[in-house]
């Protein structure tokens, strides 16, 4: 039964130093909000699991919370390299970080089982790539009717599944429109999950492509207006494609990149 | 005759090359500059779709990234991204997919992922993401990117995506269903495979052999049947700008 409580206390509850921690929001609905309160709690050891690992990611990683990162493409979207991310694998600052990588269809895989309580998902992907072979998680396995080898990849259940939501009604029910991304799939793969949302209304109104989550899958709710910028929210706020475009700048000195955290996130207490 | 830039004439190459296609699986750069154009200019029924589950996008301004709300906002409609992947692209309904890369080889195979050795990387790039997917399954593959040693080497280090000959087989030995790259579009030209590599097809105006053998990092083969793209035309250069302006 979903809890609406505020977002430091959510996390305090939900986020254990040396957990796994899904961020998810494809492009849209990235619970930056949710990574900062992480950032400010100083909570480490992170394994951090993300399809797209972007600027949220480079705020985790370049503040040292992170030891392990699950994803399928880590860059800024549309302007180029992840300027922290690359310098934690290339020069290991502020620490080595441990990678397991797959393509978006592997990862995805991962959680697809994970919400489906099967032990692993099988695709027909990763065959002739350099992927193969680069960690342990992408095997492969006979079709017992065809005989065709296919890829297998293990289900993935992290401890904590974090996602931003448009809406949550009063019973913590979730709303989402615009694009869904794995929003879904990650709340029924994670053993505890948290959903920030912009609003909560009486009612939930119709909008194209929508879908709703119920409030039993959900163990925390907290309201976050603009809890997804520089990101965007569907029906509430744009992309703010120019922070990414500067972030480019920001992130790509160590101490700039510091004193932008300290400025920006950990002198900012949540809403 | 117009001026043009080299970028120019590689994004009209690329638009004019899904003139008669159905629908194509976008990625961001110049991929969604080319098939944006190309429905504006060639075929306006063109499906756009994009691996954020845009689906029959129609963005009236580029887009900067894959999952921008102009492409949801204007998309028949969005699915999940396991339903992209699982259904539309493993399930074998995207007609061409289109794809950059850091590098690429003779067979067309592309690296995106690492320069240098994997654990210990010259250059750590983005990675794989939706890229070996699209290789795998799209009916057919048009690759863009720009022509130099550092980018057409003889060996790739690492395979994110598989063109028609990587690790020892062919793509049909490794059971990809997808028809793999059928035209690499660079600054300088186009090249399509032959059995399997990569031979010079069409060279663009005022580029000369020499050149484009300058810019491959291994011995090129040339088709016996070389010929000229043709240049970019007033309206063609006209609404590219018009698109990239907004």
């Amino acid at each position: 039964m979903a809890r609406l409580i505020p977002l430091a206390t959510a996390i305090a509850e939900l986020v254990a130093p040396g957990s796994t921690v899904a961020l998810e929001g494809f492009t849209h609905l990235i619970p930056f909000a949710a990574a900062a309160e992480i950032i400010r709690q100083r909570i480490g050891h992170l394994t951090l699991v993300r399809l797209t690992p972007d600027l949220v990611a480079d705020w985790l990683i370049g503040v040292g919370l992170v030891d392990r990162l699950i994803f399928s493409w880590g860059g800024n979207p549309g302007v180029g390299s992840l300027h922290r991310f690359r310098d934690s694998v290339q020069q290991g600052w502020p620490r080595p970080l441990e990678l397991e990588e797959h393509s978006h269809a592997g990862l995805v895989n991962r959680y697809v089982a994970g919400a489906a309580g099967l032990p692993f998902a099988v695709l027909r992907a990763y065959a002739g790539t350099s992927l193969n072979g680069i960690h342990p998680n992408i095997r492969s396995i006979t079709c017992p009717f065809t005989g065709e080898e296919l890829a297998a990849v293990p289900a993935l259940n992290p401890d904590v599944g974090i996602v931003h939501a448009q809406q949550a009604d009063r019973d913590g029910n979730v709303m989402i429109w615009g694009i869904t991304g794995v929003q879904k799939e990650v709340i029924l793969a994670s053993k505890r999950s948290l959903v920030t949302v912009e609003e909560v209304v009486d009612e939930f109104g119709e909008h194209a492509n929508s879908i709703r989550i119920p409030e039993f899958l959900i163990d925390a709710v907290a309201v976050v207006p603009g809890g997804a910028r520089p990101s965007y929210a569907s029906g509430y706020y744009d992309r703010d494609n120019d922070f990414y475009l500067a972030w480019d700048r920001i992130a790509r000195d160590r101490d700039g990149f510091l004193a932008w955290i300290r400025e920006h996130v950990e002198r900012r207490a949540d809403a | 005759m117009p001026e043009f830039s080299a970028r120019e004439m590689m994004i009209i190459a690329a638009a004019r090359a899904l003139r008669d296609e159905h629908n194509c699986f976008v990625g961001i750069g110049v991929p969604s500059v080319a098939a944006n154009l190309a429905r504006r200019l060639y075929n306006p029924s063109l499906m756009l779709i994009y691996e954020s589950g845009c689906i029959g996008a129609k963005p009236t301004r580029l887009p900067l990234s894959i999952g921008d709300s102009e492409l949801s906002d204007t998309s028949m409609t969005v699915v999940s991204v396991p339903e992209i992947f699982n259904y539309w692209l493993q399930g074998g309904k995207v007609d061409v997919g289109f794809l950059g890369a850091a590098q690429i080889d003779r067979y067309g195979n592309l690296n995106s992922t690492v320069i240098g050795d994997y654990d210990h990387p010259t250059v750590r790039l983005p990675g794989a993401g939706g890229a070996p997917d699209i290789a795998a399954f799209a009916k057919e593959v048009f690759v863009v990117l720009d022509q130099s040693v550092r980018s057409f080497v003889p060996e790739l280090g690492f395979v994110t995506s598989v063109g028609h000959f990587a690790h020892g087989r062919t793509r049909h030995e490794w059971g990809l269903p997808g028809g793999g790259p059928t035209q690499v579009i660079t600054n300088l030209g186009i090249l399509v495979p032959n059995e399997g590599e990569l031979e010079l097809r069409w060279i663009h105006p005022s580029v000369e052999l020499k050149d484009v053998r300058q810019h491959t990092g291994w011995d090129l083969k040339i088709s016996p049947d070389l010929a000229c793209t043709s240049e970019p035309e007033e309206w063609e250069l006209k609404e590219l700008r018009r698109l990239e302006e907004r």
